[in-house]
């Protein structure tokens, strides 16, 4: 079954299993299920953005509005929740129809305009973010019923551990886009997009459509782990998750996901949000060393793996010449 | 006139008039400029001289975005700069002594240059898009700047490190010296040189401008080290102003006011043609915006709005095909027949 275009993500999977171990044998109690699944616990909302990121990176685009996204929904559910008293089964579905939507207008924009997808979504990433703001310049601190309940359920687990809501939604947006990706036509569609353009219209792929409906799945993404993140911090707030962007590109990166476009896999994105989670535990873990060496830390993982790329896209274009 | 309308500067120089218009109705004392202590105050000084690291970054960005490239890195650079320069003033004995204010403004400009040619090296010889080469020094450079404050505010309290921000000189802030001391070298280098042709013809096409003799490579590196030298520079002035250097916040959000500037400058982000004049006056609205929305009492978080309103407008009429459709329109709606009869030929 060994197959050259899955090298990346045995790369991936490898330098996780690396990190792991290496932190199971440098710290007691490291090598635990516990560990591991707080990986997923404290990342979920990282790896639903990240999945909807890599659709977009594999059709060849970029999305920088997911950071902002997921604070503009965390500020709009707390807002209807809290202060409008809205019950949370009619605002959840209406902030999820409120960031596909606002997906659904880049990439339109994107589409129809042939504006750069980078620039298109820089102006969603201030929309989105100033909208915050009009909302409100504070916190809101959500005490509703549902909410506390939900971010305070845990599955317990065999082995002594246990894992939130959030983790099980996370698996199950995982599960859904690998469907999507590898046993659609729109998955197909994404990744002829990504290839060449060009081809895929010439195929006759409905190129609008899928180019449009991956930007509207990855607001969809971006508003349902906005949700989760209301779980995790039980408040809304203008300056949540600032910065995710970065963090979930450089996750679909580390995947092994091209920024060409393309090529790409859901799973790898999934190990490389675990590599961001386990770098950040071992970093806790070590006790003396400051937050800020995981972001110069993925800085220089994100280097490396762009490198990789570079040298595995250049090989195969000498074996094919 | 017509000729006027078309000029690439009509439409920014329109915007930075409508604004200014609109505080001359809105509060009249806008215009007002006092003297007091041979410092001149008023809302235009503040515009000048808090948009001055703006402009500087801008100007350098439009080097960079006229390659075909994009620094995204220039926020985390802002921040770098200032730690460094913040904590080499506070390890000094006499804070005050020029000698030591020269070597951190020394340092800080060696540093600033070494991470721009980290990223030109990036771009230029490994062939990586330049989105993401400065991607990595922007996720990094944040992590850096932390661990050069070691997480803190470092506060400065050096008179002469304060005069680069706060000083006056011929009752005008020092920083817009700065600024058009560089602003006049780059046009001059840049329209009175080849050096503007080079940049653009890289540009347009990297390869061919290799096979016409042009070392690509080299102009590119350069552009990224010019880039950061004026991101290095405007992490100075930003510092120096509050007297301090957060590791965090300082720069925010630059890289994306600084290509705002470029393109509504009209600077097109396809790369092969710059207007550093646009680009200074670019930078300006979006400082004189800021002011006006502090002014008019909103919550400066608005901002944001605005400006995504305004990036996509100037993008939209950048866009041919958004250009096409919409004249289609008036076209089809003035002369009926006109399409009736093309569609016959």
């Amino acid at each position: 079954m060994y197959n050259r275009k899955y090298l990346p993500i045995l790369v991936t999977f490898g330098l996780f299993v690396l990190i792991f171990a290496a932190g199971s044998f440098r710290y007691t109690g490291f090598f635990s299920s516990q560990v591991f699944l707080n990986l997923l616990i404290d990342n979920s909302f990282l790896l639903i953005t990240a999945v909807g990121m890599t659709f977009v990176i594999v059709s060849g685009g970029i999305d920088l509005s997911v950071g902002s996204v997921i604070a503009l929904t965390t500020m709009i559910s707390a807002s209807l929740v809290q202060n409008q008293g809205w019950p949370p089964f009619v605002v959840i579905p209406l902030v999820l129809a409120t960031g596909a939507f606002f997906g659904w207008i880049m990439g339109a924009i994107i589409h129809y305009f042939k504006v750069q997808p980078f620039i298109v979504t820089l102006a969603g990433m201030f929309l989105a973010r100033g909208l915050c703001y009009v909302i409100s310049i504070n916190t809101i601190t959500i005490d509703d019923a549902f909410y506390t309940k939900v971010a305070q359920t845990k599955i317990p687990l065999p082995g002594n551990a246990s894992v939130s809501i959030s983790v099980l939604i996370a698996l199950a947006v995982v599960a859904i886009a690998l469907y999507l990706a590898h046993y659609t036509r729109f998955g197909r569609s994404v990744y002829a997009i990504g290839g060449s353009e060009q081809s895929a219209l010439l195929m006759g792929l409905p190129v609008a459509r899928t180019q449009i409906l991956v930007y509207t799945l990855s607001g969809f993404c971006s508003a349902l782990a906005g949700v989760v993140f209301t779980f995790y911090m039980l408040s809304g707030y203008g300056l949540h998750a600032v910065g995710m962007e970065l963090d979930t590109i450089a996750a679909v990166v580390i995947g092994g996901t091209l920024l060409t476009g393309g090529v790409g896999f859901v799973i790898g994105t999934f190990f490389g949000v675990l590599i961001q989670g386990v770098i950040q535990t071992i970093i806790s873990f070590e006790g003396t060393l400051s937050s800020w060496w995981t972001k110069i830390v993925i800085g220089l993982l994100l280097f490396f793996f762009i490198l990789l790329q570079r040298l595995f896209s250049s090989r195969r274009k000498t074996i094919r010449s | 006139m017509n000729r006027m309308f078309r000029h690439h500067l009509f439409w920014p120089l329109a915007i930075l008039a409508a604004l200014l218009l609109f505080n001359l109705f809105y509060s009249p004392d806008f215009f007002n400029i006092v003297m007091r202590n041979g410092h001149m105050y008023g809302s235009l000084i503040d515009i000048l001289n808090f948009g001055a690291p703006l402009v500087l970054v801008a100007i350098g960005m439009t080097l960079v975005i006229a390659t075909k490239g994009i620094d995204l890195s220039v926020g985390s650079i802002v921040a770098i700069a200032g730690a460094l320069a913040c904590l080499t003033i506070s390890r000094g004995t006499d804070q005050n002594a020029l000698s030591l204010v020269l070597s951190a403004v020394g340092l800080t400009v060696g540093l600033s240059f070494f991470l721009g040619a980290w990223n030109g090296f990036l771009v230029a010889t490994t062939g990586i898009q330049p989105i993401i080469a400065t991607l990595i020094l922007m996720v990094a450079g944040r992590g850096i700047a932390q661990l050069i404050t070691s997480g803190q505010i470092i506060t400065v309290t050096s008179d002469t490190y304060n005069y680069i921000g706060n000083g006056a000189l011929a009752a005008l802030p020092f920083s817009i010296f700065i600024v058009a001391a560089i602003y006049l070298i780059v046009s001059l280098l840049t329209r009175k040189t080849a050096l503007g042709l080079f940049i653009e013809s890289v540009g347009c096409n990297p390869q061919a401008s290799r096979l016409i003799g042009i070392r690509s490579r080299l102009i590119i590196i350069t552009v990224y080290m010019f880039c950061g030298l004026c991101a290095g520079i405007a992490g100075l002035i930003l510092s120096s102003n509050v007297a301090s250097a957060d590791g965090n916040n300082a720069g925010l959000w630059y890289e994306l006011d600084a290509i705002l500037a470029v393109v509504i400058g009209g600077t097109s982000l396809n790369g092969g043609r710059f207007y550093l004049t646009g680009t200074v006056i670019g930078a300006l609205i979006i400082q004189t915006l800021t002011t006006t929305i502090y002014m008019i009492g909103v919550p400066p978080e608005i901002t944001l709005v605005v400006k995504a309103f305004v990036v996509l407008t100037v993008c939209l009429i950048q866009s041919e095909v958004f250009r096409k459709k919409v004249v289609q329109r008036w076209k089809t709606r003035r002369y009926p027949a006109e399409r009736e009869v093309s569609r016959h030929v």
